[in-house]
């Protein structure tokens, strides 16, 4: 069992403030996506306006998630993660910069 | 000697002649009347040997400064072994090239550090970057320490030993599902940069990620690495050296010899025998054999060229 950071901690308080208490399912709003053996897992995935995606690199090499123009991410060391929240509709196609034939994909509805 | 032995015979200069090594001890290249040759696997000390007169000059490569994970939790550690095993060498080389991936998170000790070390060498370095080296937000920590009197990203050329040493960058600006990336700026610069060079003169492309295609489903090639192989087809004598891939591998094609170095820090897989390209974890008594360093001697009256791969130790 891992520790939650305080980050970590914030976006789940902020999840659970938001949704009305009876329907509130973690999964609805916030997703994730794991980065292992150099693979977006899953590699695509679709969500609702207002989700919050939240990318934990697993692997002991660095990787990125970038999509041009809408979003990038630092250099995400071993268990270093990254959140972004989606508020527009759309596709939204990204990949590592870092290794580019690594991609995936977040479908917004 | 046993092993690795291309076309005695019947092997005219035009035939493309093409060979692959995957990891060996030391493999010796000459090249004769223009046709390079492997004379096989051999130890360091006739490595050593070998490589007495002409121009020698070392690559190492993939140092990784600030990695510590089981596959090495020491990678500062084996670098500092691999500058004793170039201080120990009996012959100094005049001098070396590093093909990226100083670092591995690009961070401002992880230079420092790696430098402390190279410098125990008391050789002149000359640097390209890999990814590694490129993580911090402006790119800067690269660009101070090495990429002084370079072009665009950071690349240069040099001539030493009557030998054309170009060091190329193919690490930035990476596009979604390509591969390594040198862009129309820098393949303008290199054509300019090879015009009026005597096709005589030997040739040698430094980048970090292989330049030829390796495997790219692990993203090992450069998407127009054959833009800049284009430019140097009509050089009699041209060798290509690369990391990236923490593996010994060559290839000969034409008058062309491509040679990847090991890494001072941890071995990766050979090309689809794992389910990614990452560190490779290896018996602690093994690590050592697949890490090292690589020397080039050049014999340039006599037309020969040899690489030598030297492991940290076995
Ligand atoms: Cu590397």
């Amino acid at each position: 069992m891992k520790t939650l950071n305080r980050r970590d901690f914030g976006v789940a308080v902020a999840a659970a403030i938001l949704l009305p208490v009876t329907t509130a399912r973690a999964d609805d709003t916030n997703m994730e996506v794991h980065i292992d053996n150099f693979v977006f897992q899953p590699p695509e995935l679709t969500i609702k306006v207002g989700t919050t995606v939240t990318w934990t690199n697993r692997d002991d090499i660095p990787h990125t998630v970038v999509s041009a123009g809408k979003f990038r991410s630092k250099a995400l060391d071993t268990d270093d993660k990254f959140t972004f929240t989606f508020t527009d509709a759309g596709d939204y196609k990204y990949f590592c910069s870092l290794h580019p034939h690594m991609t995936g994909m977040i479908k917004v509805e | 000697m046993s092993g690795h032995d291309h076309g005695d015979d019947g092997v005219s200069r035009r035939k493309v002649l093409e060979c692959m090594t995957w990891a060996g001890t030391g493999v010796l290249w000459t090249i004769t009347g223009g046709v390079p040759r492997s004379l096989g696997i051999i130890d360091s000390a006739e490595a050593a040997t070998a490589a007495a007169p002409g121009m020698t000059f070392l690559q190492i490569s993939d140092s990784h400064v600030g990695f510590d994970k089981p596959a090495n939790p020491n990678a500062l550690g084996t670098l500092e072994e691999a500058v004793n095993k170039i201080n120990a060498m009996p012959a100094k080389p005049s001098f070396m090239i590093h093909t990226g991936d100083i670092t591995h998170l690009s961070k401002a000790a992880e230079f420092d550090n790696a430098d402390r070390i190279i410098s125990q060498s008391k050789l002149d370095v000359h640097y390209v970057p890999g990814e590694h080296d490129f993580l911090d937000e402006e790119v800067k920590f690269y660009r101070e320490r090495y990429g002084r009197g370079t072009k665009g990203a950071g690349w240069y050329s040099f001539d030493a030993g009557g030998v054309h040493f170009v060091g190329l960058v193919n690490v930035v600006d990476l596009k979604a599902g390509g591969l390594g990336n040198l862009g129309a700026e820098q393949l303008a610069w290199l054509e300019d940069d090879l015009r009026g060079k005597s096709k005589s003169t030997p040739i040698v492309l430094f980048a970090h990620i292989p330049l030829w295609t390796v495997y790219p489903e692990w993203g090992w090639g450069t998407e127009d690495g054959g833009r800049a192989l284009e430019y140097v087809k009509g050089f009699g004598s041209v060798t290509v050296l690369n990391g990236h891939i923490h593996q010994v591998m060559q290839k000969v094609e034409g008058n062309v010899t491509f040679h990847t170095a090991r890494s001072t820090a941890f071995p990766q897989p050979a090309p689809g025998t794992a389910s990614s390209p990452g560190p490779m974890k290896v018996e602690d008594t093994k690590l050592r054999s697949m890490l090292g360093v690589a020397s080039i001697n050049f014999k340039q009256n006599e037309q020969r060229l040899a690489i030598i791969d030297t492991p940290l130790q076995g």
